[in-house]
C-alpha cells in the first residue's frame, strides 16, 4: 500500500464515520458539525483526484457559507426533537426493510463487476504548471456557456421566488423610509412659497 | 484552445425570450405604480419568439453550442404550440388574477422563465441541458403555485409539489449519471452512437434507465408517480392549475422523445415495458378515481392522469420485436394525443376560470349545475370539450384516442387496446355527468357570467377548435408525423 492509498483509506474511513454520525447524532448542532467534517474529508479525497479547485470550492462554499447558514437556522428555530422522534419505532421495521432491500439491490448492480477500477482509470498526472482553475474557467465560458447562462437564470428565478414569496410591505402605520423617494425629492415638494401682500398699519 | 464561436442563429428564440425577461425586470423597476405592462410585455415576448422560431425553422437538423442545443422541425413545431398555449393561458387568467391581486409583475416574469425552461427542454441535445431546462420550468411552477401566499391550501400544494419534484429531479439525475457511467457521454446523440456500437454495459444502462423513466413519469404525472397531481391541481389557484396542466405537458413529451427515442432507442425493448405498465395503471386509476370526485379540478386532474397514460401507450408501441417500421406512426400518434390534450385541457380549465369571480371559485361540480340556463353558448362549448375528453366521435379527443389505439393494434397488442377502451368507457361516465349537471339540473348560482370580451372570444375559439380539429384531424396529424419524420 503506497502513501496515496493510505491517505485515501484514512480519509474514507473518517468520511464514512462522519456521514453516519450526521444521521445518528441526537443533537442537530452536532449533526451539522459532522456534516462539516464530511465535506472537509470529501474535499481531501477530491485533492487526491487532482481536482484541487473543486476541493477548495467545496470547503469555501459548503463549509464556509452553507453550513454556517445551516447552523444559524438550527439555532434560531427551536426544533422540538421529541415530536420528530415520535413514531420512530413504529416506522422503523418498514423503513429498515425497504432501505435494506434497496441497498442489496443496488449493491448487486453497482458491485465491482460493473464499476471496477479498470472501468474508470484514474486521471493522468498533469504537468506542474497545469491549472485546474484555468481549465474549468475556459470550459465554462466556451463549451458550456449555454448551460452556464441557464444556471444563472435559474438562480435569478430563485431570487425572484424568494422575494415574491416572503417580502411583505406593511402598510399599517409603519414609519418605513423609502430612500428612492428621498433622493428624488425636489425643493418644490418640501417648500411652498406663498405670496402675501405686505401688511400696512 | 481551438474554440469556435457557436452559431447563435438556431437558438435566437431562446436568447430573445431571455432578453425580454430581463427587459421586463428593468421596466418593472421604473414603472412605479403603473399596471398591465407585464401582460403586454409577456405577449410581445411570446409573439416575437414565435416569429423567430418560425423563420429559423428551415427543416434541417442543426446543433450548436458545442452540441448542447439541437434545432429541428419537431422542436420548432412544439415550441410554436407552447407559445400559443402560454398566450391563451395568459388571456384566460388575467381577470382571475386581477381580482385576487395576483397579477404582479413577478407572475409574468415566472411565466416567461417557465416558457424559456420548456423551450430549453424541447431543443436539448444533452442531459445537462434537459436537466437545466426542467429545473427552470419546475422552479417557476413551484413558485407560481405558491404565489397566493396567504392561502394555506396553495402553500401546501406548492410544498408537496416542491418536495416530490425535487425527489423526481434527483431520480432523473441519478439515472443520467448511470447512463454516463455506462456510455461515457452526456450528449444525447453520442449516447445513441455509443449504444449503436453495442459495447456498453447493459445492466448498468437498464439500472439507469429505471431512474430516468421514473423521473420522466413524475413530470408527466402518471401512476405510480401521480400523487402530486390531484393535490396540486386542487390546491393551486385555478389560473396556475391551468398553466401546470397545459404547456408543460408538451415539454414533458418532448423530454420523453429526446431521452428515450433520440438517446436510448436501442433500449426500446426495456423502456417500452416500463411505460406500458405505467400507461395501463394510469388509465385504470385515473378513470376510476375521477368518478369519486366532487371537485372539478380534482376530477380533471385524475382525467389528466388517464390522458397521460393514453399518450404513453403511443410511445410503447414504436418497436415490435426489434422491428422499427411502426416507430414513426406510434410516436406521431402520441404527439397528436399530447397536442390535443393540451387544447382540451386549456378549454376545460378556461371554463372553470370563466365561472369564477371575485371571492368565488367555481371548482365544485355543483357550480356547473344549470349552466345551460345561465349561458347556453358556454354550456354547449363545455359539452363539446367534455365529449371530446370522453372520446366521443367527431371531436378531437376521439381521433387522438383512435390514432393511439390504431398504433397499439398495429403493434399486435390487441388486449391492451381492449383494456384502454374499457377504461375509457368507464371514464365517459364522469364527463357525461358534467353534461347532465349543465343541462338537466336547476342552477344553484344565478350570478351573471362576467368575463372580458377577449376571454369570451378566445374561449369560444378554443372550444370550437376542439370541434374543428375533430372534423379535420388530418392536417394536425400529418403535421405531427412530418415534423417527427424530418427530425428523428
Amino acid at each position: 500500500m503506497d502513501f496515496t492509498a493510505f491517505v485515501f483509506y484514512f480519509l474514507s474511513a473518517i468520511l464514512v464515520f462522519a456521514g453516519l454520525r450526521v444521521i445518528t447524532a441526537r443533537n442537530p448542532v452536532h449533526a451539522a458539525m459532522f456534516l462539516v467534517l464530511t465535506f472537509f474529508t470529501a474535499a481531501g479525497i477530491w485533492v487526491l483526484l487532482q481536482a484541487e479547485f473543486l476541493a477548495i470550492t467545496l470547503v469555501l462554499v459548503y463549509v464556509g457559507a452553507v453550513m454556517v447558514l445551516f447552523l444559524f437556522v438550527v439555532m434560531m428555530l427551536d426544533i422540538n426533537l421529541e415530536r420528530i422522534r415520535q413514531g420512530f419505532w413504529s416506522y422503523l421495521p418498514l423503513g429498515a426493510m425497504v432501505g435494506l432491500l434497496m441497498a442489496v439491490e443496488m449493491s448487486v448492480v453497482l458491485g465491482g463487476r460493473y464499476f471496477g477500477l479498470e472501468g474508470a482509470p484514474g486521471p493522468a498526472a498533469a504537468p506542474a504548471n497545469y491549472s485546474n482553475t484555468k481549465e474549468l474557467g475556459r470550459l465554462l465560458y466556451t463549451e458550456y456557456v449555454y448551460p452556464f447562462e441557464l444556471a444563472s437564470l435559474i438562480l435569478l428565478v430563485g431570487l425572484i421566488a424568494a422575494i415574491v414569496l416572503t417580502l411583505r410591505k406593511r402598510e399599517d402605520g409603519t414609519k418605513r423610509v423609502d430612500p428612492a423617494a428621498q433622493v428624488r425629492v425636489k425643493a418644490a415638494d418640501r417648500m411652498r412659497v406663498v405670496a402675501m401682500p405686505a401688511e400696512k398699519e | 484552445m481551438n474554440f469556435v464561436m457557436p452559431d447563435f442563429y438556431p437558438a435566437a428564440a431562446e436568447i430573445f425570450v431571455a432578453g425580454m425577461s430581463l427587459l421586463l425586470l428593468v421596466i418593472e423597476l421604473f414603472a412605479g405604480k403603473k399596471k398591465g405592462f407585464g401582460f403586454v410585455v409577456t405577449l410581445i415576448a411570446l409573439a416575437g419568439a414565435a416569429v423567430i422560431t418560425y423563420t429559423t425553422a428551415d427543416g434541417q437538423v442543426s446543433v450548436t453550442f458545442s452540441n448542447l442545443y439541437i434545432s429541428d422541425l419537431f422542436g420548432s413545431f412544439l415550441k410554436l404550440l407552447v407559445y400559443v398555449a402560454v398566450a391563451v393561458m395568459l388571456v384566460y387568467s388575467r381577470d382571475y388574477l386581477r381580482v385576487r391581486g395576483l397579477d404582479k409583475t413577478e407572475y409574468y416574469l415566472l411565466v416567461i422563465y417557465a416558457t424559456l425552461g420548456m423551450m430549453v427542454m424541447i431543443s436539448a441535445n444533452h442531459f445537462l441541458t434537459i436537466y437545466l431546462g426542467l429545473e427552470l420550468l419546475s422552479l417557476s411552477l413551484y413558485t407560481l403555485v405558491a404565489l397566493d401566499r396567504d392561502s394555506s391550501r396553495a402553500t401546501e400544494a406548492a410544498m408537496k409539489y416542491f418536495v416530490l419534484g425535487a425527489l423526481a429531479s434527483g431520480l432523473l439525475l441519478y439515472g443520467m449519471s448511470m447512463v454516463y457511467g455506462a456510455t461515457g457521454s452526456l450528449e444525447i446523440s453520442a449516447v445513441a452512437q455509443a449504444l449503436a456500437h453495442g459495447v456498453v454495459n447493459k445492466t448498468v444502462l437498464v439500472f439507469g434507465l429505471v431512474f430516468l423513466v421514473s423521473g420522466l413519469a413524475f413530470k408527466l404525472g402518471v401512476v405510480p408517480f401521480h400523487m402530486w397531481v390531484p393535490d396540486v391541481y386542487h390546491g393551486a389557484p385555478t389560473a396556475m392549475t391551468l398553466f401546470v396542466a397545459s404547456a408543460p405537458k408538451l415539454a414533458a413529451f418532448a423530454m420523453a422523445i429526446r431521452l428515450l427515442v433520440n438517446g436510448l432507442f436501442e433500449l426500446a425493448g426495456d423502456w417500452q415495458q416500463m411505460l406500458m405498465i405505467m400507461a395501463v395503471l394510469s388509465i385504470a386509476l385515473g378513470n376510476l378515481a375521477a368518478i369519486a370526485q366532487t371537485n372539478i379540478k380534482r376530477m380533471l386532474a385524475y382525467s389528466g392522469i388517464s390522458h397521460m397514460g393514453f399518450m404513453l401507450l403511443g410511445l410503447t408501441t414504436g418497436v415490435v420485436a426489434g422491428d422499427r417500421q411502426f416507430a414513426l406512426n406510434a410516436y406521431s400518434s402520441a404527439m397528436f394525443y399530447a397536442v390535443s390534450y393540451v387544447v382540451m385541457s386549456l378549454a376545460s380549465f378556461g371554463m372553470v376560470l370563466l365561472l369564477s369571480r371575485a371571492g368565488f371559485e367555481a371548482e365544485k361540480l355543483e357550480d356547473f349545475k344549470g349552466l345551460n340556463q345561465r349561458s347556453p353558448w358556454f354550456a354547449a362549448l363545455m359539452m363539446m370539450v367534455m365529449l371530446s375528453m370522453a372520446g366521443v366521435p367527431f371531436f378531437v379527443g376521439f381521433f387522438a384516442k383512435f390514432s393511439v389505439l390504431q398504433a397499439v393494434v398495429a403493434a399486435g397488442y390487441v388486449w391492451l387496446a381492449v383494456l384502454a377502451v374499457f377504461f375509457s368507457l368507464i371514464g365517459a361516465f364522469y364527463y357525461l355527468r358534467v353534461v347532465k349537471l349543465m343541462y338537466f339540473d336547476k342552477p344553484t348560482d344565478h350570478a351573471p357570467i362576467t368575463a372580458s370580451l377577449d376571454m369570451r372570444v378566445l374561449l369560444s375559439a378554443n372550444g370550437l377548435a376542439v370541434a374543428a380539429l375533430g372534423l379535420a384531424p388530418q392536417a394536425l396529424m400529418s403535421l405531427c408525423a412530418f415534423t417527427l419524420l424530418r427530425s428523428l
